[in-house]
């Protein structure tokens, strides 16, 4: 007979049986690498600890803040482009014509199958005036060859383009989910009112999805800074003219596999890490969004 | 379009309209009006042909050849016998590259995803059910592991798997990949939400243990996760291109997405000084669209999954 004293240590055994697999994986690829990088970041290669010698080497580079305001600027163009398209095409979407609506959500969120490399193949050619199917715009804006339109003033906005065209779909998805939370006597009520869609919009809609909004503009600074693919590849496809280190994480990858420096890689990959950290915990305790336990 | 109107309503006018109730249903102002509607049509369809566009433009590069896609329409389709020449030179690209490289990338994405599925099924039905010290620290590592992207780990993993020496295998890609906070936290949802606690007690006062109890009652139930875990994980991981990018030395080793960048940087397209002279655009094309087929083919047959898996993702209704 199982007693109360025998009995519970051993659920709280079973307990540690079932997530026990995970914690391992969460430790080795999750905390571990977190702190060895930090205890990289703090040492050099002799093993003596400098403070943080690393990391104001790394800032001291003059490739360092380059890579952050290009990083900056991006993020500028990427959450005003999240925030005015996703929001008014959500609204947009929401409510009207079932079938046809559906239809198009699903066509907005298709290119996210190609997000990644795909994409970007995808855009260079589109972006080149000598084979672009929208050539005709692309040199009505003046640009004559694929290096005038990726030049490197272009880029925050061109890499906004392509996050919108893979990732916004998805996003778009969300945002109607929340919407279709409100109430629809809230809606009704509102109408019957008088209230103009732009109003029904503007006071009720979007208050009520502020959460998710917030949610996703956070999400898209964590995700935005750790940009890497897409300046790489574009960098490689530009004959040069793109800096190898436009973005952070670049630089940090140029220290580590160009420099065999990877204390200050690890000061850099610090850094982000930080900044990735800040979004998340921010979003866990401050959005609401997750504290169902 | 009248939406800027003469109302002078405040705020809270919403909530005493309840009340006030059909006696205002005239002056109801639905976007019925043409100037709104003809917006709404030209403000979607703008947005329609930016997300389409590029796909419709992809699936008919290759059937075309490079001079058309220079000379010819924007868009249109070339021949059947375009599409063969294309086929045939992007899978003789370096002998057949590319289909190691998706070779590469089907065991890496399913090796993480079997090891995803074993341990975050139990851990977040571990984390739903069961009470144990260091559960509310295990749920928020977790929770926050989940939204911090990806790519910021993935120096710091390299740098941690080369100090033991694994960087280079196919495991410093596999194991990684395997760690899936999201799995975990869309199993715990799943069963906080749809697993009565009743049923479970009933099962350990018969005798149950607590093994059996989820082998017999959770594990039957988990059908939806199971696909909405796997669709997800699968994803991300034929996605993944920094963490093999950094991990992997030898393109004998490259999943997919590797692969195609280095199709892309070495196709004259983008690079003049190169040697091959047949990956050109629709060489390009047809290999973008082969490497995303597999994750394509799961959009289309299951959107109905992965629309609510978006939503389970934050929500807590």
């Amino acid at each position: 007979m199982a007693t109360r004293s025998t009995d519970r240590p051993r659920r709280v055994n079973a307990g540690y049986l079932f997530v026990g697999g995970y914690t391992v994986l969460l430790l080795a690829f999750g905390v571990l690498p977190t702190l060895y990088a930090i205890w990289l970041a703090l040492t050099n290669s002799r093993g003596q600890l400098v403070g943080l010698g690393n990391f104001t080497r790394t800032f001291a580079d003059p490739r360092f803040l380059p890579a952050f305001a290009n990083i900056g600027l991006y993020l500028v163009f990427w959450l005003a482009a999240l925030l005015v398209f996703v929001v008014l095409l959500a609204i947009m979407l929401h409510g009207r014509m079932r079938r046809t609506t559906a239809t198009l959500r699903f066509l907005f969120y298709l290119p996210g199958a190609l997000a990644g490399v795909a994409s970007i193949v995808v855009w260079l050619i589109l972006l080149d005036p000598n084979a672009s199917p929208v050539a005709p715009l692309l040199k009505l804006l003046g640009y004559q060859s694929l290096s005038a339109t990726i030049a490197p003033g272009n880029l925050p906005v061109l890499f906004m383009i392509i996050a919108f065209w893979t990732g916004a779909g998805g996003w778009i998805v969300v945002m109607y989910g929340a919407l279709n939370n409100i109430s629809h006597e809230v809606l009704e009520a509102a109408r019957i009112d008088g209230a103009t869609v732009w109003q029904l919009a503007w006071r009720i809609q979007l208050p009520m999805i502020g959460k998710w909004v917030a949610y996703m503009l956070i999400l898209a600074v964590a995700a935005g800074t750790q940009l890497f693919m897409e300046p790489q590849l574009v960098s490689t496809a530009s004959f040069g003219q793109i800096s190898d280190s436009w973005s952070p994480n670049q630089l940090a990858y140029q220290y580590a596999f160009a420099a065999n420096d990877f204390h200050g890689a690890a000061a850099i990959s610090v850094d982000l890490l930080l900044l990735g950290l800040i979004c998340a915990v921010v979003v866990v305790f401050r959005t609401g969004l997750f504290d169902r336990d | 379009m009248s939406a800027v109107s003469t109302d002078t309503r405040s705020r809270d006018a919403v909530a005493p309209a309840v009340s006030r109730g059909p006696a205002r249903r005239n002056a109801c102002r639905r976007p019925s009006g043409v100037a709104a509607r003809v917006a709404w049509t030209v403000v979607l369809g703008l947005f329609l042909t930016f997300f389409m566009l590029p796909v419709v433009w992809l699936v008919l590069a290759p059937t075309r050849t490079d001079s058309d896609i220079i000379r010819g329409d924007g868009l249109s389709f070339g021949s059947w016998e375009n599409f063969a020449t294309a086929w045939q030179r992007v899978f003789a690209y370096q002998d057949g590259a590319l289909l190691t490289w998706l070779t590469n990338s089907a065991v890496y994405a399913f090796g993480a995803l079997a090891i995803t599925l074993v341990t975050a099924i139990p851990a977040g039905y571990g984390l739903a059910v069961m009470r144990f010290r260091g559960r509310k620290l295990l749920l928020v590592t977790t929770l926050i592991s989940m939204l911090m992207p990806a790519a910021a780990l993935v120096l710091p993993l390299y740098l941690e798997l080369n100090a033991v020496g694994l960087a280079g295998s196919i495991w410093s890609v596999i194991l990684p990949l395997s760690f899936f906070p999201f799995g975990v936290y869309l199993t715990y949802i799943y069963y906080s939400t749809n697993l009565p606690p009743d049923v479970l007690a009933a099962a350990r006062i018969d005798g149950c243990t607590e093994w059996q109890a989820f082998r017999h009652i959770a594990l039957p139930l988990a059908k939806p996760v199971v696909a909405l875990v796997l669709f997800f994980s699968f994803v991300a991981n034929w996605n993944n291109y920094f963490l093999p990018f950094v991990m992997l030395p030898s393109d004998t080793l490259y999943p997919a997405q590797v692969g195609l960048t280095n199709m892309l940087t070495a196709s004259p397209v983008f690079n003049t000084s190169s040697g091959i002279i047949d990956i050109r655009r629709p060489e390009l094309a047809l290999a973008a669209l082969v490497t995303i087929l597999p994750i394509l083919v799961i959009f289309l047959v299951s959107q109905r999954a992965l629309v609510s898996g978006m939503l389970a993702g934050a929500s807590k209704e």
